[in-house]
């Protein structure tokens, strides 16, 4: 059975943003008259059998998360939706904001009455500002339709839904990252536990959801979790939105089921086309830059979040970056580590000192300059930086290095013996790229 | 000194002791219409809470006078009831504000990886070369200042260069020259946009 999108039918069509193509072409708001028509427990208990899970990277069920935010407390509560989409690869949530707006507003009223929330903030990265001015638009229009505010539908129900601009952080888009970023401070993780479930946002109970992840929910409460379930692999229902980059035919978003292989997304006809100037294959980047490599022999791996996972890299945010045999892999390491040094927020010491070491050992390396030891040195410096951090930021930048070593050590030691870049391509800087 | 034998810490740029404080810059309060626009936002937080409203309050104070003084600094301190440290606290955390005069077009050149493949590097060099001046610095004539940033998330229409508040998509690097001369001559209409933006072409 043909798979038929329904997050992104109709983000090509002129004027998809707008609460009148919404309402005439995707059955918009229907969702929401129905969930009020329910408990909010039965929202949770249907999110939970649809197996929903987290779209902006740990794939953690959805429907546990909104059971974990704690009931009986006199505090407010609130939904923070995560569109703080910075994970190199990743551009999915940009597209669903974009064209799509109304499905996520639907997505976060309906959210907030299943946890019993009145305001949802939206988080957007600051770069997003086109984004967001299409968001507050449709935002606008679902207020005056009477879709947010008080008494939604006549249901007694109040929402607000607010958007949020960051200001250019990746690190605010770890969730206690970005409940900071919310308060008005830098935007650097907390101590877990407790968790945002318990004290999140001005230490209420919170659900930090991803776009995607809410995107999901009016088609779950509207369709049923059977039919939700029944749209991927066990436990990886649904759509997936996947984000095909780099050296292929055609980049773009493609929604599929979780029974695609990597190899349909780069290769078929309906998605990315095979790769670009019909140069050969090197490796994948599965799930935004911070999962480990695979390889040719893995591309017949569904794009799921167990079967990736089970193949050893994971499915993360389903930015999918392809690079052809031009690329050299301590370059990409340097490319990669050039971003965690810059980004890393600077709360733990082996993630902010760890990774500006990792960089200017692999630019030594890069350069001709690497020592033998070096290799071994990087390896050292990766492995400290694991499991010692506040939060996953740190593996993430520990991985490139780890897996570029694992998979294509042959290539760093051929860079120290050789004295230089043993795979430069035309397409990289005519000058070495120096640190700055 | 360092924790591992064999590297050391980040350079002494770094060191506090080496930390210039923002200059005050003139005297600084927002236009009437700013200052409204602050207000509405505050509200959509809760009363006890303004500082959520502190990255709008910057981003304002951005708009108006281009940067960010310590001047304004303190007046933003004073609209949100915190200390003015910790307004600098956030100014020196987020990228996205500038604490030194920037030119009228901020040309920021994604270089992680996605863009890097396409060529991204070189339209660095490119634009660098054309304007006559490094990543991170602006032309005498305050028109153009080259900043390489970080995945800008339009990696499918890499490389991807962010002018200000707009994008201007797949700038190949022997384009990136004219792209320069595009701008001086249409301003905003050299910029290709968001090519999610179907009704506008």
């Amino acid at each position: 059975m043909a798979f038929e999108p329904v997050l992104t039918n109709h983000v090509r069509e002129p004027n998809s943003f707008t609460l009148d193509f919404y309402l005439r072409n995707a059955r918009g708001y229907e969702g929401l008259r129905k969930a009020l028509t329910l408990k909010p427990g039965d929202i949770i208990d249907q999110v939970k059998a649809s197996g929903l899970r987290g779209r902006g990277g740990a794939g953690f069920p959805t429907g546990l998360k909104w059971q974990f935010v704690l009931k009986d407390t006199p505090k407010p509560k609130y939904i923070a939706c995560n569109a703080d989409e910075s994970e190199p690869g990743t551009f999915k949530d940009h597209v669903l904001m974009e064209r799509n707006p109304h499905l996520l507003i639907e997505g976060c009223a309906i959210g907030c009455y299943a946890i019993g929330a009145k305001i949802a903030y939206i988080y957007i990265r600051g770069e997003f500002y086109h984004v967001q001015e299409t968001l507050e638009r449709a935002i606008e229009e679902a207020y005056r339709a009477g879709f947010l505010g008080k008494n939604i539908l006549g249901s007694g129900f109040d929402c607000d839904v607010y958007v949020h601009r960051g200001a250019g952080a990746y690190e605010a888009g770890e969730e206690t990252a970005l409940i900071e970023s919310l308060e008005g401070k830098r935007a650097q993780p907390r101590i877990k536990p407790p968790f945002p479930a318990v004290a999140g946002l001005y230490q209420c109970p919170t659900a930090v959801n991803n776009v995607e992840t809410l995107c999901n929910v009016p088609l779950i409460v509207l369709n049923g979790p059977e039919w939700f379930a029944g749209l991927g692999p066990e436990k990886n229902g649904g759509p997936k939105l996947y984000c095909i980059s780099g050296h292929v035919k055609r980049p773009g978003v493609y929604e599929a089921s979780m029974h695609t292989t990597l190899r349909e997304l780069i290769y078929g006809d309906q998605y990315a086309q095979g790769m670009l100037d019909g140069k050969k294959f090197k490796a994948i980047i599965p799930g935004g830059s911070s999962v480990p490599i695979l390889l040719d022999k893995d591309l017949d791996t569904p794009a799921s979040f167990d079967h990736i996972q089970k193949a050893g890299s994971l499915l993360g945010s389903a930015g999918l970056i392809v690079m052809d045999d031009s690329v050299c892999m301590v370059w990409l390491a340097m490319n990669l580590l050039h971003f965690y040094r810059h980004e890393s927020c600077g709360k733990c010491t082996p993630c902010r000192e760890g990774g500006d070491w990792l960089y200017k050992l692999l630019q030594r390396v890069e350069n001709g300059e690497g020592r033998a030891k070096d290799i071994d040195l990087l390896f050292g410096v990766a492995s400290n930086i694991v499991g010692k951090t506040l939060c996953a930021f740190g593996d993430a930048a520990a991985t490139p290095v780890l897996t570029t070593l694992n998979l294509f050590r042959h290539e760093f030691e051929a860079h120290v013996k050789e004295g230089r870049c043993t795979l430069p391509a035309p397409w990289r800087a005519k000058q070495p790229v120096m640190a700055h | 000194m360092s924790f591992h034998p064999e590297m050391d810490y980040a350079p002494a740029r770094f060191h506090r002791s080496e930390r210039k404080l923002a200059e005050a810059g003139e005297a600084f309060a927002y236009t009437a219409e700013n200052q409204a626009k602050f207000d509405g936002i505050v509200t959509r937080y809760p009363a006890d809470q303004r500082k959520s409203a502190i990255l709008y309050a910057l981003y304002l104070v951005q708009q108006q006078q281009g940067y960010i003084t310590g001047a304004s600094m303190r007046f933003v301190a004073g609209q949100i009831g915190c200390t003015a440290a910790e307004v600098e606290d956030v100014v020196s955390y987020y990228t996205m504000f500038y604490t030194k005069p920037v030119g009228k077009y901020v040309l920021n050149v994604c270089r992680t990886l996605s863009c890097a493949l396409l060529g991204a590097e070189r339209v660095t060099e490119e634009l660098c070369g054309k304007l006559g001046i490094h990543p991170g610095q602006t032309t005498p004539d305050g028109e153009f200042t080259v900043i390489e940033v970080e995945c800008l998330g339009a990696c499918d229409r890499a490389p991807v260069v962010m002018v200000n508040d707009d994008w201007h998509e797949r700038l190949a690097p022997e384009k990136a020259a004219a792209f320069v001369d595009d701008i001086k001559e249409r301003g905003r209409a050299a910029f290709t946009g968001c090519h999610l933006h179907v009704e506008k072409k």
